[in-house]
C-alpha cells in the first residue's frame, strides 16, 4: 500500500531507534526486557483503521500466552509479554518490528493485519531471520523461512465459497475487490477459479480503500445482472457497500466473500438485511463455538475480555498458533528460534477450536476446515460444506509444480498467482 | 496481471439518469462535508484540522440517541446539539488564541482531532452499531439509487447553502458577523461584541460539521472511531478549488467536481473518480490560485476597470 513512500521515514525511524539502543546500550548496560526470560512479541492493531479486526488477535493472543503462563510457564519459565500498540500504521510497524527484535529480543512474534503491514515489515524479518506468526486470512503465496502465515489462504477461502456460489446459483460472477496488494490477488484468484470451471466473469472492479460511495459501483452491478458477487472488499469505508446494497433491495444477489463477517462482524454491526444472502468462506467464527472435546474457548475469550465485541476468524488463528509454538518449543526442549523452526518445519498436528488442524512444515501454511457461513434475513449465521483444504498451490503448483519447500531451501519469496496461470 | 477497470455503462436514458443520480449523491456529499470547514476557515482565517472529528460527533451523537430509542430525526438533532456544544467549548478553550494564526491553528486542532477519536475509541470501544439508510430506493429500468443520499441529502445541501446566504447577506447577525472578520478594531468601536461574534460563527461552522454528522450517521456504513478522515480529502479539496467567497465558492467547488467525480466513476469506476476528482482540484489550482470566486472576482475587477 504506502510502503515505499514510507522508506525515507523508516530509515530515519530505524536510524533513531539503532541511536536509542545504542544509548541505552552506554547506560543501562543490557534492554530492561531483553535480559532474562522467554519473551513474546504482539504487534496487533488497538487503535486507528485496523482496530475493529485487531483488537481481538491482541486478545486472543493475550488469552493463550497468560494461559500457558498460569499452567505453569513454557519449560518452566515465565513468558513475558511485549504488546506496543502499532496503530494501524506501517511505518510504526516497522520501528516496534525493530525495537522488538533488536531491544526486547522477542522469541516469537505475532504482528499484523494487512498485508500491507506483512510486507512492510517482511524485510526486517528476513534481516534478523526473526520467528514470525502472521495469522491473518490472506491472498497466500508467501514461502519464508521464519514466517508461518497460518490463516487461511485466498485459494483455500475462496476455493470453498466459489464453486458453492456457482452450483447453486449460477456461473455469472461480477468481482469487487479492494484496490491493493491482497484484493487485487484475491481476484486473480477468482479468475483461476473461473478458469478451472469455466465461469463466466461478468465484470471486476477494484475500488480504493477510502472509497465510501458505491452507488456507481451498484448501477454497473444492476447493468450486467450476475448471478453472485465475489466480493473482496476490506475495511469500515468499504462496509457501506453491504449497507447501500440493502438500500438497493439488492439482497437476492448472493455475495460470496473472503473478508466480510468473520473479521469485522458486520453481521452483527449492521442491521438485517444488509448482510443477508452473503457468503463467507471461513476457518472459523466465533459462532462455531469450539470443536475440541470439553473446551470452550469462546467462554474462555469472554471471561477474560468481558468488552470484547467479537471473536474473530483472526483471533482463532492467533490463538492455536501461540499453542503451535509452545508444542514445538517443548518438544526442541528450548526457545532457541532455528531449533523450534525446525521442530514446526516437521509438521504438526494441532486440536483447535476450528477443529484438528495440520500445519504442513515444508511450507509453513496450515491445512484448514473450511467451511460456508451464510447470513439468512434475521443474520443468523449457519455452516455448511466442511472441507479439509490444504495449502496446495505452494505446496504442489508453484515452481512448476516442485512446490516451496523450505526444509530443503531457505526463502523469501511471495508466489502469485500468475506465476502460475495465466490471469 | 488484471486491469483494475470496470465495464463502462452503455449510454442510454436509464444510464444517464443513473448518473445524474450518482452526480447528486457525489455533490450532496461534498458540501455537507465542506460548509462546516468553509465557513470556519473564510470567516476566521482558522484551519481546522479537526473538521472530520467536528462531523464524527455529530455522527455519535445521533447513533448514541438512536441506540438508546430515540427515533432518528430527534438523534440526529442530539447529534447536532453534541457537535455545537463541543464546538463552543473548544472555540473558548482553544481557537480563540488562534486568530489568524493559520499554522498554528493546524498544528492545534490536529492535535484536537487525535485526541478526540482516541477518547472516542477509549470511551465507546472499536465500534458503534450502524444504522440502516431509510427511505429505501428509487428504481427505474435495470437501475435503482437511494432516495435518501441520492435525493434527499443533496436537497439538503442547497437549502443548508441558501440558509447561509440569507443569515450572512440578509440579516443584522450576518452583517455584524462579516464587518467583525473584515475589521474587528472598527467593528468594536460601531458597538459590536466582537468576541460574541467568534463564538457565535464558530458554533455555526461547528453546528454545520454536526448537521453533516448527523445526516451520514445512516449513510456511512460502519460508525468507528477514525471515520472523520472519510470527509476531509473532500473537504479540503472544496475549499481550496472554491476560494475566499464561502458559500458561492462551495456551491461552485462541489458542482464542478462532483461533475468529475461522477462522471468518471459512471464511465470508468470509483478508482477513476476518485483520481479525476483529485486531478481538477490540482489543474484548478494551477490555473486559478484564488479558486473558483477568486477568479471571478478578479474578472469582475478587471471589467469595472475597463469600463
Amino acid at each position: 500500500m504506502s510502503h515505499e513512500s514510507l522508506s525515507r521515514r523508516s530509515v530515519l525511524a530505524s536510524s533513531a531507534t539503532a541511536l536509542g539502543i545504542s544509548v541505552a546500550g552506554c547506560s543501562s548496560g543490557s534492554g530492561s526486557s531483553g535480559g532474562g526470560g522467554p519473551t513474546v512479541g504482539i504487534l496487533e492493531d488497538r487503535s486507528g483503521n485496523f482496530q475493529l479486526n485487531g483488537t481481538s488477535k491482541w486478545q486472543a493472543t493475550r488469552l493463550a500466552l497468560e494461559e500457558i503462563n498460569e499452567n505453569g510457564g513454557l519449560l518452566d519459565e515465565e513468558i513475558e509479554i511485549v504488546d506496543p500498540d502499532p496503530q494501524s500504521d506501517n511505518s510504526r510497524y516497522q520501528e516496534l518490528t525493530e525495537r522488538l527484535i533488536l531491544q526486547d529480543d522477542v522469541d516469537a512474534l505475532w504482528a499484523g493485519y494487512s498485508s500491507a503491514t506483512r510486507e512492510a515489515i517482511r524485510p526486517i524479518i528476513n534481516e534478523n531471520d526473526q520467528l514470525y506468526f502472521y495469522t491473518t486470512q490472506y491472498e497466500g503465496g508467501v514461502c519464508d523461512h521464519t514466517i508461518f502465515p497460518v490463516g487461511a489462504t485466498a485459494r483455500q477461502q475462496l476455493g470453498i465459497v466459489t464453486p458453492y456460489l456457482a452450483d447453486e446459483f449460477g456461473e455469472d460472477i461480477y468481482i469487487i475487490a479492494a484496490d491493493y496488494n491482497f484484493g487485487q490477488l484475491s481476484g486473480d484468484w477468482v479468475n483461476v477459479l473461473a478458469q478451472e470451471n469455466d465461469y463466466n466473469i461478468v465484470g471486476e472492479e477494484y475500488i480504493p480503500l477510502d472509497e465510501t460511495d458505491f452507488s456507481s459501483v451498484i448501477n454497473r452491478i444492476q447493468s450486467e445482472d450476475p448471478d453472485f458477487i465475489m466480493s473482496m472488499l476490506v475495511g469500515a469505508n468499504h462496509e457501506n457497500f453491504y449497507d447501500q446494497r440493502a438500500t438497493n433491495d439488492m439482497e437476492d444477489i448472493p455475495i460470496g466473500t473472503s473478508t466480510a463477517m468473520a473479521q469485522g462482524h458486520e453481521h452483527i454491526r449492521y442491521d438485517p438485511p444488509a448482510l443477508t444472502n452473503v457468503y463467507a468462506g471461513v476457518s472459523y467464527m466465533e459462532e462455531l463455538g469450539d470443536l475440541r472435546d470439553g473446551e470452550n474457548f469462546v467462554e474462555a475469550f469472554y471471561e477474560r475480555w468481558p468488552d470484547a465485541n467479537y471473536l474473530n476468524q483472526e483471533a482463532q488463528n492467533n490463538y492455536f498458533s501461540v499453542y503451535l509454538w509452545a508444542d514445538a518449543v517443548e518438544e526442541a526442549g528450548t526457545f532457541d528460534q532455528e531449533a523450534v523452526i525446525e521442530v514446526l518445519e516437521g509438521g504438526r498436528d494441532i486440536s483447535a477450536p476450528s477443529g484438528d488442524l495440520t500445519l504442513d512444515g515444508p511450507t509453513h501454511h496450515m491445512e484448514h476446515e473450511m467451511r460456508v457461513a451464510r447470513a439468512d434475513e434475521n443474520h443468523e449465521i449457519s455452516f455448511t460444506n466442511n472441507e479439509r483444504i490444504g495449502p496446495s498451490f505452494l505446496r504442489e503448483e508453484v515452481e512448476g509444480g516442485d512446490g516451496c519447500d523450505l526444509r530443503e531451501e531457505d526463502k523469501t519469496t511471495q508466489y502469485v498467482p500468475s506465476d502460475v496461470y495465466d490471469v | 496481471m488484471i486491469t483494475p477497470t470496470a465495464t463502462p455503462l452503455s449510454i442510454s436514458g436509464y444510464s444517464l439518469l443513473a448518473l445524474f443520480f450518482q452526480f447528486l449523491d457525489s455533490f450532496g456529499f461534498i458540501v455537507l462535508a465542506t460548509v462546516g470547514l468553509a465557513i470556519i476557515f473564510g470567516m476566521m482565517g482558522v484551519i481546522n484540522l479537526a473538521h472530520g472529528e467536528f462531523i464524527l460527533i455529530g455522527v455519535y451523537g445521533t447513533a448514541l440517541a438512536y441506540h438508546a430509542g430515540a427515533p432518528l430525526p430527534l438523534g440526529m438533532v442530539a447529534g447536532v446539539i453534541a457537535a455545537t456544544a463541543f464546538g463552543v467549548v473548544v472555540e473558548r478553550t482553544i481557537v480563540r488564541h488562534f486568530y489568524d494564526r493559520l499554522l498554528d491553528s493546524m498544528v492545534a486542532t490536529w492535535g484536537l482531532a487525535l485526541v478526540v477519536s482516541q477518547l472516542l475509541l477509549i470511551v465507546f470501544g472499536s465500534s458503534l452499531d450502524s444504522i440502516s439508510t431509510p427511505l429505501g430506493n428509487v428504481s427505474y429500468g435495470p437501475y435503482s439509487s437511494s432516495v435518501y443520499s441520492s435525493v434527499l441529502l443533496p436537497a439538503i445541501a442547497v437549502c443548508v447553502l441558501a440558509g447561509l446566504y440569507a443569515l450572512f447577506t440578509r440579516t443584522t447577525f450576518g452583517i455584524k458577523a462579516r464587518a467583525t472578520i473584515e475589521d474587528p478594531e472598527t467593528a468594536r468601536a460601531m458597538g459590536i461584541d466582537t468576541d460574541r461574534m467568534y463564538v457565535a460563527t464558530f458554533a455555526i461552522g461547528s453546528a454545520l460539521a454536526g448537521l453533516t454528522g448527523a445526516l451520514y450517521a445512516p449513510a456511512l456504513g460502519s460508525i468507528t472511531p477514525n471515520r472523520g478522515n472519510t470527509f476531509l480529502v473532500e473537504a479540503f479539496v472544496a475549499v481550496v478549488v472554491g476560494g475566499q467567497s464561502v458559500i458561492l465558492g462551495t456551491l461552485a467547488a462541489s458542482g464542478v467536481l462532483s461533475v468529475f467525480n461522477a462522471t468518471g466513476s459512471f464511465l470508468f469506476g470509483t478508482f477513476v473518480g476518485q483520481m479525476l476528482l483529485l486531478l481538477v482540484a490540482i489543474v484548478a489550482l494551477r490555473v486559478l490560485p484564488d479558486g473558483i470566486t477568486g477568479y471571478v472576482d478578479d474578472w469582475q475587477q478587471r471589467r469595472r476597470a475597463e469600463e
